[in-house]
């Protein structure tokens, strides 16, 4: 609760709406106290006097009576009657939603029916026609509004109650032998209540214009007495000749929806926990840069290289380090993969080279990135635009959520082509044809037109291999493109890039968590863990014989076939959160080497020819 | 197609039945007698009870349903008591005033609200999303009659830009221009409310849409940045766009009641309102049930669009 209102405090517009609603139903509450005129004698004499004048701050209206005192009382009952209104369609809306959500079946039914149908109506006539029929008035005017926001409550409250109706509490009052009644008081009624008070929190403006709105149009509140609204209704026929009349009274309506709307707004964002998370952020087009560092020499050759590359992820005061310094290399029709368990940082480090990680949260932070010796780290939007998709192209897991739900298949690869290379529609298609049957989709010209929802996941893969390679890229970045797919086509999926690679010359960074598909595809391997490499080297060589005690783990987790019942070992423990990685070897603590030294300082890795091990005390040759 | 539409209009038919009841009940429970309210209280006896049989008021409530139902499918809405001409063709005739000034707030308020919307997620916490955000904020909490008023002091009164209020010149040709004259203040005036709206909901749905996987691909693939916020973003964001649309363009129809007021526009709310200050029950009722069948037809309008839009809907 109390965080709940620091949160409303550190939001300066929310606090300032609260100030000033506070400041606005205090002076409604002491008006009877104030010393003010009579708000409805006339005095014709004194009519029409400006704001500021002798007597009357505000002036006066068309019948001489004091437009200060009338604005106070006004709002008084404007007030009064916008928050009896919420009050009453709040205690009947949600009676109607829980009686209809606790009870289920037919009942719910037969209410929610009549609920929608009064929703059918727009409100602004609902209300005028219920006001038709009970007759002008103030009071039937609070009905009217009352009623047209019932169906809003009754349909909110209903849909928390059936959620809270099952819950294990409520069935436990019910075996208890509690009545129907005292159920719905004491174990449902307590649950809802917050929803209810947001939900008036968010409509008691509405509630405020709808009544102005009807007290404007002469159906509210009769005269002698006014509310906000019908002191607006009477200005408007002085309104060219004496616009304060009219002034006065729309500004206090507008000041007290505003600062309602301006807390309600603050509320809202309080109780919404993504916003807190900086899950509601909007991902750049690319990835933010701030190298604090000076930029890493080059290490070697290599198409694409990466050097020492830092990607954090900062989400309010934490800093995750998801990948700490990774160097990398892939050549020309090589295939290098990337190998860890989820959260590693593989994803991140694939991400990481076309600018691609979403930012907010994700800033590259360090290390260079480069494509044919072109640093990448830092270049200008426009270019790496240029870039991807021509240069390096990615393909991604599960491709139900990566291909546009709404755009046919067919469109989806012209506009890739298009985006690089200016060529016509016509000759767009024919391209697209083109590709899916070099991923071998049969009956390409058909299946173009297809929707991706339409398309098995091997067939909407393809269509994502082959969006890949609409531009003749040199580099592929493959990120668990099988994973979830079935064996038998993650198989044909497999088989297929190797027969691109093989045919185009490509270099492809494949990134797994499973050893059988590397062993299948990949010249060499590097493996992640914590968002660094911990071992590297010729994938034969590393299954043959892995050195850190991680990777041996992670092989040891690979199920063979033939191999009977043996024992599957999981490797205890999670991976260390990358917001407090420890000292030393991030493994430590799930490893049975583990020394003391382990844990003291970082640990290089150290390479001897084309291995590489970040580890004290490596698994020796011939005993994995 | 064609089959999801007629299935659609098929399903409003019972929608429209609950409307006439509703409409009907509320009208049978204004209290006193509508033959004294037409006669006025210096009738005598005899006279009243005629006007009752005649007005078919002697029958009990179920019958009065049927009836009236009766002859409005037969395109009978009864006569006007206050103007003394069928309801019908008062209603046709102030409806088309109704729409041309809601239909002019509607496309304005899409437009402007998605736009305004689009802009404002794409540049999240910038400048110009502070700007469009507090504008909008501004916008909602104004009560339309208000603005209306401000606008004609301002534009009309002030600058002398536009005319104070009326749909035609009361002199001059009746051409596009003069109502096109006419229409600016006023419509934009009713479509202010519903562009915030919109354009709240259109900043929140895109927002929604860009953190997800097929927006990254779009990247991946080099699509431009406008390209990939005004095609693949919104166009996913429109599948929660669309359904605001359908219920603003129900509020702006309503809502024009207030703007007609104000600016003295022909249409079918501010008829309403006279003839509940009349008493003329069968203008209210017929209105009313005329602008909620509308109501109900923008409603599968709205469906249509959506099923046009999202191929994964099943028509």
């Amino acid at each position: 609760m109390k965080a709940f209102f620091g949160l409303i405090a550190r939001n300066r517009l929310a606090l300032a709406g609260g100030i000033v609603l506070v400041l606005v139903v205090l002076l409604a509450l002491i008006t009877p106290v104030l010393p003010l005129a009579d708000p409805d004698v006339t005095n014709t004499a004194e009519r029409f006097k400006r704001p500021f004048s002798e007597g009357a701050l505000l002036g006066t209206d068309h019948l001489g009576r004091d437009l200060l005192s009338r604005l106070m009382w006004g709002t008084r009952l404007s007030l009064a009657v916008g928050f009896a209104a919420a009050i009453v369609a709040a205690t009947i809306g949600a009676a109607i939603g829980i009686v209809a959500g606790f009870y289920g079946g037919r009942t719910d039914n037969l209410i929610m029916r009549g609920v929608d149908m009064l929703m059918a109506f727009p409100y602004i006539l609902l209300a005028l026609a219920i006001v038709a029929a009970l007759g002008p008035g103030l009071f039937n005017a609070l009905i009217a509004v009352a009623a047209v926001n019932v169906p809003f409550f009754a349909r909110n409250i209903r849909g928390i109650t059936v959620g809270i109706a099952h819950k294990e509490f409520v069935d436990a009052a019910r075996l208890a032998g509690l009545s129907n009644t005292r159920i719905i008081l004491s174990e449902i009624l307590p649950n809802v209540i917050p929803v209810i008070v947001i939900a008036m929190s968010t409509t008691i403006g509405w509630m405020i214009l709808e009544t102005a709105g009807l007290s404007f149009l002469g159906l509210g509140s009769q005269p002698p007495q006014a509310d906000l609204g019908s002191m607006l209704g009477e200005a408007r026929s002085a309104l060219i000749t004496n616009p304060h009349t009219s002034v006065v009274p729309g500004v206090m309506i507008l000041v007290i929806v505003m600062s309602i709307n301006l807390l309600g707004d603050g509320v809202r964002d309080a109780l919404d926990p993504r916003l807190k998370s900086g899950a509601l952020s909007r991902p750049m087009a690319a990835t933010m840069v701030d190298r604090k560092g000076p930029v890493p020499e080059a290490s070697g050759e290599g198409l694409l290289r990466i050097d020492d590359l830092e990607t954090q992820f900062h989400v309010r005061d934490r800093v995750y380090r998801a990948i700490g310094g990774v160097s990398l290399s892939v050549n020309k029709g090589e295939c290098l993969g990337i190998i860890g368990e989820s959260g590693s940082g593989k994803s991140v480090t694939a991400l990481s080279v076309m600018g691609l990680v979403a930012s907010p949260p994700g800033v590259i932070t360090g290390g260079a990135v480069r494509y044919d010796g072109e640093d990448l780290i830092g270049a200008p939007y426009r270019r790496l635009r240029e870039m991807r998709g021509r240069n390096v192209a990615y393909i991604f897991q599960d491709p139900l959520a990566t291909l546009h739900p709404l755009y046919r298949v067919g469109d989806q690869l012209i506009e890739a082509i298009r985006s690089h290379r200016p060529i016509s529609k016509d000759e767009g298609r024919a391209k697209a044809v083109e590709l899916l049957e070099t991923v071998r989709i049969p009956n390409a010209a058909r299946r173009i037109d297809d929707y991706p929802h339409e398309m098995s996941g091997g067939m909407r893969q393809r269509v994502g291999i082959a969006m890949a390679l609409a531009n003749d890229p040199d580099v592929i970045i493959a990120d668990e493109p099988t994973t979830a797919l079935d064996v038998t086509v993650q198989a044909q999926i497999l088989a297929l890039l190797n027969d691109l690679r093989a045919s185009r010359g490509l270099a492809i960074i494949f990134i797994t968590h499973d050893f059988g598909v590397v062993a299948q595809l990949c010249d060499r391997v590097a493996v992640m863990y914590a968002g660094r490499i911990v071992e590297e080297g010729e994938t034969q060589a590393i299954l043959d014989n892995p050195r850190h005690p991680y990777t041996s783990k992670l092989m040891e987790c690979v199920p063979e076939l033939g191999g009977g019942k043996r024992h599957l070992a999981a490797i205890p423990g999670l991976p260390p959160v990358v917001d407090k990685l420890p000292e030393g070897c991030a493994f430590a603590e799930r490893c049975h080497k583990a020394q003391d030294a382990c844990r003291a300082g970082d640990i290089e890795l150290e390479a001897s020819g084309e291995r590489a091990v970040r580890c004290l005390y490596p698994v020796e040759e011939g005993t994995a | 197609m064609t089959g999801y539409i007629l299935k659609r209009l098929l399903s409003a038919i019972p929608v429209l039945l609950g409307i006439t009841v509703i409409v009907f009940l509320i009208m049978a429970l204004i209290p006193g007698d509508p033959a004294t309210a037409i006669l006025g209280s210096y009738a005598t006896p005899e006279n009243v009870e005629k006007l009752n049989r005649d007005l078919g008021l002697d029958k009990s409530l179920v019958q009065q349903y049927f009836i009236w139902l009766g002859n409005m499918l037969t395109g009978d809405f009864g006569q006007s008591f206050a103007l003394n001409r069928p309801v019908l063709d008062e209603v046709l005739e102030r409806f088309n005033a109704t729409l041309i000034l809601a239909g002019t707030a509607f496309v304005l308020c899409s437009v402007l609200g998605i736009a305004a919307g689009v802009v404002s997620a794409a540049n999240q916490y910038g400048w110009a999303d502070k700007a469009i955000t507090f504008t909008v904020l501004l916008g909602i909490s104004i009560p339309s009659f208000f603005l209306g008023m401000m606008m004609i002091l301002t534009f009309s009164v002030n600058l002398r830009m536009f005319p104070v209020s009326g749909m035609w010149p009361i002199y001059g040709d009746r051409d596009i221009w003069a109502l096109l004259n006419h229409l600016t203040l006023p419509a934009i005036a009713l479509a202010v409310v519903a562009t915030g709206v919109i354009a709240r909901l259109s900043r929140s749905a895109l927002l929604e849409v860009l953190r997800q996987d097929y927006i990254r691909t779009a990247r991946a693939k080099g699509v431009h940045e406008r390209g990939v916020i005004w095609r693949h973003a919104l166009k996913a964001a429109m599948v929660s766009i669309i359904p605001v649309l359908g219920i603003q363009a129900g509020f702006v129809l309503s809502g024009a009641v207030y703007i007609e007021i104000v600016f003295q526009w022909p249409g079918v709310g501010r008829m309403l309102v006279d003839a509940i200050l009349k008493r003329d029950i069968l203008l209210v009722q017929g209105g009313v049930v005329f602008v909620a069948a509308c109501y109900v037809f923008f409603n599968i309008v709205v469906d249509v669009a959506q099923s046009l839009l999202d191929p994964r809907i099943k028509t």
